[in-house]
């Protein structure tokens, strides 16, 4: 490479700085500072009336999973943390689970009409994006209680004799999850299959794979970047749900979520919620390189 | 011991849509294929040639009628459970798998143990010249090589019948003469009965030991390419193999009178009325006007193709014949435009085909 060409590619890399400067100055005022604030809270002390004092400490850290006993001021392993972490990342990955199960096919029926009804169907998807999240979630609250739509029919046909108590449990928060999510599942996916070329379900057929075969060896494979990017979609903001547990989770039933609101409002331990905040992205991040990792090594290997 | 066919249709019917709307797009169609030969089936787009293709495959269900595969019913087989498999008009590789891993697809649905399906898979990659490609992906390859890998593929399994879906259509002309040669050559050395599908009469003409040419649904008449070609049972079957002139004319016996007023000698013709003549453009010769039984005509047109030069020429009654003369004869022959020159059919050239 000549002199003059070196020049001009550093020419060109100031000017790319440059250019991008504006963005950078929005991500760094939007993006890493509030990061960056929440990080130097996670480890200043409680105050008193909420807010923080300037003073180091690892206890907000240290009460993501231990508790200090009043009494004989040891720590010991919080038990109620421990179970909203669990019941957290289980309801995700259930939701993910189960919306991927409804997704796929409701996607594959999708993408296999004619472009014109495809239209209307994605319309339909899309729908409920246009109405307030907390309507929803109150919309599944009215069908699943116990005077609710779900349990008269139930009790009209004499299948049960009394109601079922759904809501304010696991099962409840699942439910209003893996609807509220469905659509983030099904618009990657749908986006995956209509890629897909249809006349390679014929090949795999005429090679004598049966239809069990075609969908695992074929069509997973082939859709696999649309099923990472729908559960990557689901997954996360399910990690983070914060309205669907607490409507219809009644507050008991708290999730990650829920108990970082609590730190900020009337548990006033702003430090802790702040670490509470850093271990979901963690926890999240972590979630997302393995998955990720997961993917790619398993396309190499076939 | 009497031949079982490789594949046998018995008037076969496929009809689409409903109703009124209805398409037969095979209508009672019946044909053998023999075993270890190559089978084309010709016609233009539209004819039902690809759906007979189809129907042998497994990907569609016939209306009514039956198909065999060596003597057994296999009419409402599901395609995975047929020994038949097809090479694609698009590949339909799989775009997720390598080269080897998309020829040893099929081996591996089939149950086989993984040291038969790699030696399968190195021995067709080394018949259709792909070995350095075995661990590429599919998408890496030419055209042409993966035309070769979908072949591979489709043979790995050792099919009973090789069903080709016009394989060569996307390529340009010359990789499409290689490959006409090369299918040629794996057809022998493999023995198995393919079944080749095309709309190019020279790709039917050059590889074919039998053509099945097809039109508006109907098979209209199987035979060697040399059958075909100079014995057409109809117009259809005479202009869309090759070129040739259509005279219309009145039977005589033993003889067609052309409306020039012209004979021309068909022996064991019979009958009366109109009947059409069709004669080959390389079978018609110019000869000196004044010789006895030349039919009359002038020169219209000269088009020069380099090795031959095609003559149009009208006769007296302003019918066009085409004659197709080997250059130099042109030259000698010092032909010119508005020329009057005299028309004769070879020997045993002109024949009446069915409207």
């Amino acid at each position: 490479m000549s002199a003059a060409e070196t020049a001009q590619d550093k020419a060109s890399a100031r000017n790319g700085w440059l250019l991008s400067t504006p963005a950078l100055i929005i991500l760094t005022l939007f993006a890493v500072g509030p990061l960056l604030i929440v990080l130097v809270y996670s480890f200043l002390v409680p105050g008193k009336y909420g807010n923080i004092e300037w003073a180091f400490s690892l206890e907000g850290w240290r009460g993501i999973l231990f508790t200090k006993d009043i009494f004989t001021e040891q720590y010991q392993l919080a038990d109620a943390n421990v179970t909203i972490f669990w019941r957290s990342i289980k309801l995700s990955l259930l939701t993910t689970i189960l919306t991927f199960a409804v997704g796929f096919p409701t996607a594959w029926f999708i993408a296999t009409r004619p472009p014109k009804a495809r239209a209307l169907w994605l319309f339909l998807i899309t729908i409920p994006f246009w109405t307030n999240l907390l309507i929803r979630t109150y919309a599944i609250n009215e069908v699943i209680r116990n005077e609710g739509l779900l349990n008269t029919l139930l009790l009209k046909l004499g299948a049960i004799n009394e109601p079922i108590q759904i809501l304010y449990t696991d099962t409840a928060v699942f439910i209003g999850m893996a609807y509220v999510y469905l659509p983030l599942m099904v618009l990657p996916l749908f986006a995956a299959i209509d890629r897909f070329d249809m006349r390679l379900l014929e090949a795999g057929y005429d090679l004598y794979a049966s239809r069990w075969n075609v969908l695992r060896r074929i069509i997973l494979p082939i859709t696999k970047p649309g099923i990472i990017a729908g559960s990557i979609l689901v997954f996360v903001p399910s990690l983070g749900a914060y309205v669907t547990p607490r409507v219809l989770g009644g507050g008991k039933q708290m999730m990650i979520g829920n108990f970082i609101e609590l730190q900020f409002g009337q548990g006033r331990n702003w430090p802790l919620g702040s670490a509470l905040s850093l271990m979901l992205l963690i926890i999240v991040t972590g979630a997302l390189l393995i998955y990720v990792r997961y993917a790619n090594g398993d396309s190499r290997h076939g | 011991m009497t031949q079982v066919n490789a594949v046998e249709a018995r008037n076969v019917v496929k009809a689409f849509g409903q109703g009124d709307n209805t398409v037969r797009a095979l209508n009672d169609v019946s044909v053998e294929i023999r075993k270890g030969e190559f089978f084309t089936l010709l016609g233009p787009s539209g004819c039902g040639k690809t759906t007979l293709l189809r129907l042998i495959a497994g990907f569609e269900m016939p209306t009514s009628g039956t198909i065999l595969l060596e003597g057994a019913d296999i009419t409402y087989l599901p395609p995975n459970k047929r020994p038949v498999n097809t090479v694609f008009q698009s590949y339909a590789l799989f775009p997720h798998l390598s080269v080897a891993q998309n020829v040893g697809f099929g081996l591996q649905m089939q149950g086989r143990p993984k040291k038969e399906v790699d030696e399968t898979v190195a021995r067709m990659l080394a018949l259709v010249k792909l070995e350095p490609m075995a661990n590429r992906k599919t998408s890496q390859l030419s055209g042409g090589q993966q035309q070769r890998v979908a072949l591979a593929r489709a043979l790995a399994p050792k099919p009973k019948v090789l069903l080709l879906d016009e394989p060569l259509s996307a390529l340009d002309l010359k990789l499409r003469k290689e490959m006409q040669i090369e299918l040629k050559r794996l057809q022998t050395e493999t023995g198995i009965t393919f079944v080749f599908v095309t709309h190019d009469q020279e790709e039917a003409l050059t590889m074919s030991d039998r053509i099945g040419v097809m039109s508006a649904g109907k098979l209209q008449q199987v035979g060697a390419p040399k059958d075909i070609y100079t014995r057409p049972v109809n117009r259809f079957v005479a202009s869309f193999i090759g070129e040739t002139n259509f005279l219309s004319a009145t039977a005589e016996s033993g003889a067609a009178r052309l409306g020039t007023g012209d004979l021309v000698e068909l022996p064991g013709l019979t009958g009366s009325g109109s009947v059409t003549v069709t004669v080959r453009p390389e079978q018609v010769r110019l000869v000196d006007p004044a010789e006895a039984g030349a039919i009359a005509a002038t020169v219209k047109t000269l088009v020069y193709f380099g090795t031959d030069t095609h003559c149009h020429l009208a006769l007296k009654d302003g019918t066009e014949v085409v004659a197709r003369l080997q250059s130099p004869a042109t030259g000698e022959a010092g032909l010119a435009q508005g020329q009057s020159v005299g028309l004769r059919f070879a020997a045993g050239a002109a024949q009446i085909v069915e409207d």
